[in-house]
């Protein structure tokens, strides 16, 4: 009898504790609550400034330590310097938060887009869109459409590459877990198997040892690493997008997020405004064009 | 289950048959009494019966066990993303290509780490004033580096290193990486040889020397193989973990079993090829630490028997 009861006990206990974590949105959340399209109005729930943040007021934006030039600055990302900086702060303003409303929170790129519970309201980190992370996520529109580009040191085989089958036989690198990791696998299919590194530092220092002939990364940052950290690198190229549909980077948020229609009006407003395109040219001019790898 | 023919001596004459005790004397033609054969017949039964309770509380346990899983909140999401079969069979060929990295890492560095660890335990333990320098570096040597994370000095040695550019130090990570496997983990295994070498008994070494053997000879034909054979079963243990920790050269961009699955954990947000990778890892160990009892066991049959004098 004792013991049944005990039992009984713990069992509700247990079942109290599960319902609480499910009010906090522990494991198990309820599959697919479905987010409301964003109709570009949603008055009602995208009141401006008091969004239902993960703390009330406060807008909490995420990214990776260290922010990548040219991305952010200085490894600062609350100076609204550098292209996703100054994007942040732009949503940030479209969804009625100040600069001083705004907090950031690091969280490495890899955990942005895991499943699970976010404790960010949105996490602008580089992270290009897609399906297999739309499963784990909600992503805002692409604000920045984004290539994919090989960098190696200058003078060596890498560098001369004119195509993708020169790239065959050379040594490659990348992160894990990019996109960029994703076009040495399925775009040029090398003949030795690619580095994969934890971090782009570790890519660019594995290139500037000459462990790895040449890496992979986003146009942006191919320009900025041979303009500043590898400078005896040179960009060979870059890679058409896979599949014909542009590769963009979006905000990720939680999925099935209350933010999300409101983060997505304020991206699409920011779109048709010029913002973005005018952000893009003040931080992003130097990313211009390279030759297109076949 | 239990041992048949407990009675039979070592030796026993005609193997498989029960209970063929060995006559002093060594007359061949041995009939087992009514009786004896009676308790066999008893025993067996016992044995059978013993199985099939356990097999059946087994089944029982395997089925709670089960329903209570799968009753769980929240499992079929964890099925979906711990155990999802079309992500496992994607995962464990990469898995298993990478994993050749780890095993050729494991046996270069394992006879590496065997070879340095010893030489250390030795200069630890030589005799004499003028081998101080000596004893004193090999003790710096094992204070550092077993004091020292291991993943820092993978670190420093395979994203560092490269960086001095020197003249024929190698780039490649995987070389890199197994030096920094070797340089901890030898330190590891000095240890052990060294508490082997201190726990052989100075009358030993006093025995020797008596018998006019130089102290070279004493430590090679007299300490050594003693401290080696008690020491077998901590230095398997070593073994089993550098093995697990031959992931960790993935630092270096270099694909083993673990970088393998992460990338496709990266791609896919699924967590399968974590499984995948653990239980591939695990299946490695298991062989290894059977072992390691089995040589543990003969050990200590060996020392029971009380061979030495």
């Amino acid at each position: 009898m004792h013991l049944a009861q005990r039992a009984l006990r713990r069992a509700a206990s247990g079942a109290t504790v599960a319902l609480l974590a499910l009010a906090v949105g522990c494991a198990p959340q309820p599959e697919e609550n479905a987010s409301p399209k964003a109709s570009g109005t949603g008055a009602q729930t995208c009141a401006k400034g008091k969004l239902a943040t993960k703390t009330s007021g406060k807008l909490t934006i995420a990214t990776d330590e260290p922010a990548y030039e040219p991305w952010f600055k200085d490894d600062k990302p609350a100076d609204g310097k550098g292209f996703e900086s100054a994007v942040a702060y732009a949503v940030a303003q479209q969804l009625g938060y100040g600069q001083s409303a705004v907090v950031w929170q690091t969280v490495p790129f890899n955990k942005a887009f895991a499943p699970g519970e976010k404790t960010f309201d949105f996490d602008i980190n580089q992270v290009s869109i897609s399906a297999e992370r739309r499963k784990a996520v909600d992503f805002s529109p692409g604000y920045y459409d984004v290539r994919q580009a090989v960098i190696a040191l200058k003078g060596s085989k890498a560098a001369k590459a004119k195509s993708i089958a020169d790239l065959k036989d050379v040594k490659l690198g990348a992160q894990v877990g990019t996109t960029s990791l994703d076009y040495i696998t399925n775009v040029v299919k090398p003949k030795q198997q690619p580095a994969a590194y934890a971090k782009n530092d570790q890519a660019k220092s594995a290139l500037k040892n000459g462990q790895v002939d040449a890496i992979v990364t986003d146009l942006p940052t191919a320009f900025y690493i041979t303009a500043a950290e590898v400078t005896d690198a040179k960009i060979v190229g870059q890679f058409e997008n896979q599949g014909g549909t542009p590769e963009q980077f979006g905000l990720v948020l939680d999925k099935g997020s209350a933010l999300t229609p409101c983060v997505t009006s304020a991206v699409d407003a920011l779109r048709k405004d010029g913002t973005l395109a005018k952000l893009e040219k003040q931080w992003l001019s130097d990313a211009v064009d390279a030759p297109v790898l076949k | 289950m239990t041992v048949i023919g407990e009675e039979s001596a070592g030796d026993s004459g005609e193997a498989g048959m029960p209970g063929t005790g060995v006559v002093p004397g060594g007359d061949d033609a041995y009939v087992p009494s009514q009786r004896r054969i009676e308790r066999e017949r008893h025993k067996r039964a016992r044995a059978r019966r013993a199985t099939a309770i356990a097999a059946l509380s087994t089944l029982v346990t395997a089925a709670v066990v089960y329903l209570i899983v799968v009753d769980a909140p929240g499992w079929p999401r964890t099925k979906e993303t711990f155990f999802n079969a079309h992500y496992a069979r994607e995962a464990l060929p990469k898995v298993l290509d990478g994993l050749w990295l780890n095993v050729r890492l494991l046996l270069v560095c394992g006879v590496a780490v065997l070879v340095l660890g010893m030489l250390i335990a030795v200069a630890r333990t030589l005799r004499g004033p003028v081998f101080f320098p000596l004893r004193v570096l090999a003790a710096a040597y094992t204070d550092f580096f077993r004091g020292l994370p291991l993943i820092i000095n993978l670190m420093i040695v395979v994203l560092g290193v490269p960086a001095l550019r020197l003249q024929g130090v190698t780039v490649d990570p995987v070389l890199l990486g197994g030096t920094a496997l070797t340089l901890t983990y030898s330190a590891y295994v000095a240890e052990v040889f060294r508490a082997g070498i201190e726990s052989v008994h100075p009358s030993q070494r006093a025995a020797a020397r008596s018998l006019g053997l130089t102290n070279r000879q004493a430590l090679r034909h007299v300490v050594l193989p003693q401290a080696v054979r008690r020491q077998v079963p901590p230095l398997l243990n070593d073994l089993v973990s550098l093995q697990k920790d031959t992931g960790l050269v993935s630092i270096g961009g270099a694909v083993d079993a673990v970088r393998a699955s992460d990338i496709i954990v990266g791609r896919s947000l699924n967590y399968t090829p974590y499984i995948v990778a653990g239980l591939v890892f695990v299946a490695l160990t298991i062989p290894m630490t059977r072992f390691t009892d089995w040589v543990t066991a003969r050990v200590d049959r060996q020392r029971a028997q009380g061979g030495n004098l």
